[in-house]
């Protein structure tokens, strides 16, 4: 019990802006595949448990739990969803290793956002029924809110916020998963319309579909299947206030909380220097620079400095995004914290091609479920 | 095995009834709080939560798990909703035990919730967005529907006739009468009455399902050190299983449930279990039809296959029987708000392993009791063992 877990195989599809060829069930298949080969593992026989993160509402599908065994190969197999982010799955399957019932589960996360045509109407569906939809506004009003109060309160500008995209969109350009890789001047990237004041509409991030499958093992397990695992040696996550009226606005307290308990699992005591480089939520780009800081890589205040300083920068002192992020992969719903994971192993393995960083060790994801959640999970990963 | 031991030490359920005043989130407290308080614990013991419930569409509520995190006391906590459908009941306080299992907490609060009447004018419609897209929702599907068509193969199998069938609705709501949160306890019941109800979609008639039903449901789970402090009586997580099948249901032998069978004997392997008829003392399979306790005992290998209702016309299956099954009333008596439904039984066996049970107690003081869901398109089985001995 209580044994170590790793990351033995990874498969992903799509990353594209719309992936109009396959169906979400096609996409999965085509990630599930690479993953399977990857790992050297056969889902009817070797894996113990699947289990797949996904919301209704976006789906289109009531219990969209039913349609996913076949493409896994799972079915009549143990399969169960988490209405999550995909680091939530990632920890659910570290879990389920621990108890010692399960050797070798996989974790699914997909996004197929290009088939939503209303997706503001269903997000908005995630408001308050009594306090706050009644008010009909688009749900982004919630990131608006926040922005407003986190530059307040911690002195960070606009134009640090415009940095973060510039700083994600070109390193996208040598990702070639990023299907948003620009390279943008300042005066474009303040360009565009406030969507809700003071945030922009070019600082918030485009979709895109994919999909995402990883193999995780227990320690037996791994070292036998695996010439290359990537160690999950720390999961943590976190709710705060589910209202809009009861939570704080310029610092994320959830997401320190979901650090905390993963840098005690991973024995991670300054996050700045044991940590070789991070992939965060940037699907605003502000939520960037308050996560670097709930996460404890500097003090409040410091991210916009950090960034317009460089040190987040591929060949910076802590990377950040090095992927591009949500900025130039695409905001991929509940998959994004999958796709952030899925950086960190291919980094961490030595496999990330063209945007590969030097001597990489020890690296960490983190992930928020959007607006107007307050559910963050972060996963550090470690070879 | 070298894993860790967990316990259920407390559980709380609110009233089940046809329209709740209280928003969602309040119900989902006030089941959590009873479950605290069942135990005297506080927020502050819990570690962290897990939530079950079902449909988005029923409260209309999108990511309705983050709507509902306050309500669960999972404000500032490690908090996640699983989701098997109509499993969900059974399979939440799976996930609280691999939440503790895992080492990775010591106390973890379990929260169902399921408000169905926020649907308008039924909640039947919403099941119309459980159907595949493209071949299954043009042809405007409900669930009734498929039912009827799976208890209709399961008589046409076994030659089993309504009568047979409507003994377990009678025996439920007859079991129900003694329980004080159901909603449709009803001491005096007869099987002409099921019978005589008006016909919703031949075989099934409206006594034959259970109703749409609001409430909540919460237990405790805690590992072996916190669990044998706080209580005297803790009940043993025994055996857990979950099995999800194909899809295309379609083409699936609608007279037997595979897919339960395979979770019962992930259930029974973990929990050493060899013979289960003479092993198990309680069952609360899921029943929110009368011919699904049937189905369900023989996937669970409580009985041979068409045999079931022999069981329960023998009287086997009645509270003294010699295999007591839904002694809480099931869904057929208590309700079915469909997640709270599920762990419902999983509180009834705890109340009935701890002997707690009231009026509704089992006698001969049971040791071990299996909790089993079902779900999505006839689909998946989620099975819980609990029992006096670690």
């Amino acid at each position: 019990m209580n044994e170590d877990v790793a990351v033995i195989g990874v498969g992903w599809a799509g990353f594209r802006p719309a992936t109009p060829e396959v169906s979400y069930k096609e996409m999965m298949y085509q990630a599930a595949v690479k993953a399977y080969d990857d790992a050297g593992v056969d889902p009817r026989k070797d894996v113990d448990s699947f289990i797949t993160v996904a919301e209704d509402f976006i789906e289109g599908t009531s219990i969209f739990d039913e349609y996913v065994p076949d493409q896994l190969g799972a079915a009549l197999k143990p399969v169960h969803t988490i209405g999550g982010d995909g680091l939530h799955g990632i920890a659910t399957a570290v879990m389920l290793i621990k108890t010692g019932q399960a050797e070798i589960v996989v974790v699914e996360g997909h996004s197929k956002a290009s088939n939503v045509l209303t997706l503001p109407h269903i997000v908005a569906y995630a408001q308050d029924p009594i306090l706050n939809r009644p008010l009909n506004w688009e749900t982004d009003f919630v990131a608006g809110l926040e922005m407003n109060r986190y530059l307040y309160e911690s002195g960070t500008t606009l134009e640090q916020c415009a940095m973060v995209v510039m700083k994600n969109r070109r390193n996208a350009l040598r990702n070639p998963l990023a299907p948003y890789g620009a390279d943008l001047t300042l005066d474009e990237a303040m360009g565009g319309d406030p969507i809700a004041w003071p945030l922009l509409d070019r600082h918030t991030a485009r979709h895109a579909d994919g999909a995402i499958v990883m193999v995780l093992a227990s320690e037996r397990r791994a070292e036998t299947l695996s010439p290359n695992p990537v160690w999950v040696t720390g999961v943590g996550w976190c709710n705060g206030a589910a209202s809009l009226e009861s939570r704080e606005w310029g610092f994320i307290p959830y997401v320190r909380s979901a650090a905390e308990m993963a840098y005690s699992q991973a024995g991670i005591g300054q996050p700045r220097l044991d940590l070789d480089f991070v992939e965060v939520d940037d699907v605003y780009a502000y939520k960037e620079l308050q996560t670097l800081e709930a996460l404890g890589i500097c003090r409040l205040g410091e991210a916009g400095g950090l960034t317009e300083e460089g040190a987040t920068e591929v060949f910076g002192e802590i990377p950040v995004n090095p992927s591009g992020g949500s900025q130039g992969m695409g905001d991929m719903l509940d998959a994004n914290g999958l796709a952030r994971a899925l950086e960190v192993v291919l980094q961490l393995r030595g496999e990330a091609g063209m945007h590969q960083l030097e001597e990489v060790e020890v690296g960490l994801a983190q992930s928020w479920r959007g607006v107007p959640s307050t559910s963050s999970a972060v996963a550090v990963f470690q070879v | 095995m070298g894993m860790r031991k967990v316990a259920v030490v407390g559980a709380g359920m609110t009233r089940f009834v046809r329209r709740a005043q209280e928003t969602p989130k309040e119900l989902a407290w006030q089941a959590a709080k009873m479950a605290l308080e069942s135990c005297e614990m506080t927020l502050d013991d819990v570690g962290a939560v897990c939530m079950g419930t079902a449909p988005d569409s029923f409260d209309g509520v999108h990511m309705k798990a983050e709507y509902l995190s306050d309500g669960a006391g999972a404000w500032g906590k490690p908090y996640m909703r699983s989701y098997v459908g109509g499993g969900t009941g059974v399979f939440a306080p799976i996930q609280g035990w691999y939440h503790v299992a895992s080492g990775m907490f010591d106390v973890a609060l379990v929260v169902c919730e399921e408000k169905m009447s926020s649907f308008y004018p039924h909640a039947q419609a919403a099941f119309l967005t459980i159907f595949d897209h493209t071949t299954e929702r043009p042809l405007k599907p409900n669930l009734l529907w498929i039912f009827a068509l799976e208890m209709n193969r399961y008589m046409q199998t076994y030659g089993l006739s309504k009568e047979d069938i409507a003994r377990v609705a009678v025996k439920n709501k007859r079991n129900a009468a003694d329980h004080p949160c159901a909603l449709l306890g009803d001491a005096d019941i007869t099987v002409e009455d099921v019978l005589n109800s008006e016909m919703l979609a031949w075989p099934v008639n409206r006594l034959d399902v259970s109703p749409v039903s609001d409430g909540a449901v919460a237990l405790v789970l805690a590992a072996e050190h916190v669990a044998k402090r706080v209580t005297d009586k803790p009940v043993w997580f025994q055996g857990v299983g979950w099995n999800l099948d194909t899809a295309y249901w379609a083409n699936r032998d609608l007279a037997y449930p595979r897919y339960v069978e395979y979770a019962a004997r992930m259930a029974y392997e973990m929990a050493g279990i060899k013979e289960p008829r003479k092993e198990i003392h309680i069952v609360e399979p899921y029943d929110p039809f009368d011919y699904k306790e049937c189905h369900h005992l023989e996937g669970l290998l409580l009985a041979d296959r068409g045999q079931a209702p022999q069981l329960v016309a023998d009287g086997v299956t009645l509270r003294d029987g010699n295999m007591p099954v839904c002694p809480s009333g099931g869904l057929l008596g208590v309700g079915n708000p469909i997640a709270a439904a599920g762990l419902m039984k999983v509180a009834e066996l705890f109340w009935q392993l701890r002997g707690e049970a009231g009026a509704r107690q089992v006698p001969g003081q049971p040791k071990r009791g299996l909790a089993q869901a079902w779900g999505d398109l006839m689909q998946v089985g989620t099975v819980v063992i609990l029992g006096t001995n670690p």
